[in-house]
């Protein structure tokens, strides 16, 4: 009886946390679908309307911003870009940084890789003016490329990464070198698909964080060409309605990715085990 | 002529610990050649110089007439076989097998052929297609030696394979190990601590301690001859027992006996060894065994007992005889079945 009780607590308090959770997330969804004159005169709501496809329809492809050379397919288009760049990007200079740091054995590895690691004190916002140099001389300003780079040298990936290439036993290489397994190819032989399912959840990870970047894209693209969607989420306007289904939209691609990827993540798991 | 040739091999770590010292040793074309030793002793080091996964500090290794000291592992055309086998875990058995054959540039036909002929040979035919999580530990083990036997290499090394395995299976594969080298015919060198292994695997035995060969030839020499104190208490199961006493004028006198016209000129301190296996029960013998605990094995019982200050002093008799905890035995060596080592030296003087 006592255990009934207590499961159905913990169930209620669960409850309660989902209904916060969800509850302003499907506010504004039903209130995206919805006109704008409802909105005004009504507050928001918690069923659905039936302007769904003129709401999002029209936020997909108004031409915004001051030149009106930005839709928010545009943006999809540019954060999709700006967030596998970085995901792929970083995945791969943390795979090389760790394979160096663990199996070169150079005297000053473990200091190399404090080095790294204390970059993580040191994020983007506070070198932000001479990264915005560096990229200026270069003439990286408005490109993709400029968008990407700076942002995909991951000490924590490298961290991961370097962690668990540690936990791969010394025999494996001794073996594969005795299989006549060079340098390169036991990089690419063994320890990428050993850490096959970290590799997917590095990618999760990154592509959150590039799609999540503000303050570097508004700094690096003065063109509306490169406006990415958490950009154009300060910057859009227009009615309430068209905001809240750019809201939902812009909420998406990060679902989607956890989503599509956690499958291979999962087994990834169960066929190494 | 010898096949491969270890020539004043030493090792030293750069912490300054000296692994193996100056080590010689020639094994022929097709011999099995086990190294024996307590953990810690350098045999592991000595095979893995071989194969070249340590540097060599010193002295000079010859494999098939060529000089291998500085010779990369894989251009070595040596294969071996790992304590926890080393299976690549995301490839699936066929290609665990082909995978040193691809890295040679061999093309596909062959290395299915290959590949097939050495599964069959070690009967792993059916799990080809299975990655090395899914098979037994026995099952781990016939791959491993599988991936050495495809390649056809000119040396096998074998470091410690069996330990992971239950006591049944270790002797099942110890079989076939023994049985696989001698179809394939490939000059092999096995390390193991086991003694049992050792014994019933190798043509010839190097017994190995502190980095040092202490004693080098075939299981059954070693057994009957050794030649210090160290070889004759690690070869031999159960151990020898040993006495303190003292040898003076060909006579030696143990605490409670003495032998005499014992075939040495030394005098002094001395340590006798006698094998449980070479008691036997006698009247008036010279040793009187007080028993305190029986091992029964059915073939044979192991009788723990004391004789006067020493305790555990182990005599082997035969299954039928019944004896119970609180008999004396009275017990003689056989014939000349008897070792006296020098104290201090631990060297044989018999």
């Amino acid at each position: 009886m006592t255990r009934l009780i207590t499961s159905g607590f913990s169930h209620f308090i669960l409850f309660i946390g989902i209904l916060i959770m969800i509850v302003p997330v499907w506010m504004i969804f039903a209130s995206s679908t919805h006109s704008g004159l409802t909105i005004n005169t009504q507050g928001l709501q918690m069923f659905l309307g039936d302007s769904f496809y003129e709401n999002y329809l029209r936020v997909l492809l108004y031409e915004g911003g001051f030149f009106k050379e930005i839709t928010a397919l545009k943006m999809f288009l540019n954060s999709f870009i700006m967030a596998t760049g970085v995901a792929i990007l970083s995945v791969i200079t943390s795979l090389m940084a760790a394979y160096a740091l663990v199996y070169y054995r150079t005297k000053y590895a473990t200091l190399l890789f404090w080095i790294i690691f204390v970059t993580i004190l040191v994020p983007l916002e506070l070198r932000i003016f001479p990264t915005y140099s560096v990229m200026a001389e270069l003439n990286l300003v408005n490109s993709y490329f400029g968008l990407i780079v700076p942002i995909s040298a991951s000490a924590i990936a490298t961290l991961f990464f370097r962690q668990f290439y540690k936990t791969v036993p010394d025999e494996l290489l001794e073996s594969a070198k005795l299989d006549g397994a060079n340098t390169w190819r036991f990089f690419v032989d063994f320890l990428v698909p050993l850490s096959k399912t970290m590799i997917v959840a590095m990618l999760i990870f990154m592509f959150v964080f590039g799609y999540n970047q503000y303050l570097w894209p508004l700094l690096v693209t003065s063109s509306e060409q490169y406006w990415t969607v958490v950009m154009g989420l300060k910057m859009m306007s227009g009615s309430i309605v068209h905001r809240f289904a750019f809201v939902m939209m812009s909420m998406v691609p990060p679902i989607l990715i956890i989503i599509v990827l956690q499958k291979h993540f999962i087994k990834g798991v169960f066929q190494d085990k | 002529m010898s096949f491969l040739d270890l020539k004043n091999v030493t090792k030293i770590y750069p912490n300054g610990t000296k692994a193996v010292h100056e080590t010689s040793l020639s094994i022929s074309e097709g011999e099995f050649m086990v190294f024996v030793g307590p953990s810690g002793c350098g045999k592991s080091t000595l095979l893995r110089m071989v194969a070249g996964l340590e540097d060599i500090t010193e002295g000079d290794i010859n494999l098939d007439g060529q000089l291998i000291n500085e010779v990369d592992p894989s251009e070595r055309d040596v294969a071996m076989v790992f304590q926890n086998y080393a299976l690549y875990p995301h490839m699936n058995v066929y290609n665990n097998l082909a995978y040193g054959l691809k890295n040679r540039g061999i093309d596909k036909e062959t290395i299915e052929q290959k590949v097939n002929d050495a599964a069959k040979l070690l009967q792993i035919s059916d799990f080809l297609q299975r990655k090395p999580s899914m098979l037994s530990g026995g099952q781990r083990q016939r791959v491993a030696m599988g991936r050495a036997i495809v390649r056809n290499p000119k040396i096998f090394l074998f470091d410690e394979p069996l330990s992971n395995l239950d006591a049944k299976l270790r002797i099942q594969m110890r079989l076939e190990i023994k049985k696989l080298q001698q179809k394939v015919g490939v000059t092999s060198i096995f390390v193991t601590h086991d003694q049992v292994e050792a014994m019933t695997l190798a043509d010839r035995l190097a017994v190995i301690n502190n980095g040092i060969i202490e004693q080098l030839g075939t299981p059954i020499e070693i057994y009957n001859n050794p030649e210090s104190l160290f070889v004759a208490g690690f070869i031999g199961s159960p151990q020898m027992n040993f006495l303190d006493a003292n040898l003076n004028n060909k006579t030696l006198s143990a605490e409670n006996f003495e032998i005499k016209n014992i075939d040495s000129d030394y005098n002094g301190e001395v340590t006798l060894g006698i094998r449980p296996e070479h008691l036997i029960e006698s009247e008036n013998g010279l040793i009187n065994l007080k028993v305190e605990l029986v091992e029964q094995l059915g073939s044979d019982n192991l009788v723990y007992g004391q004789i006067k200050n020493i305790k555990d002093f182990c005599y082997r008799s035969p299954g039928n005889q019944i004896i119970k905890k609180g008999d004396t035995l009275s017990l003689n060596i056989e014939e000349n079945k008897y070792y006296i080592f020098d104290k201090s030296t631990g060297k044989r003087v018999n």
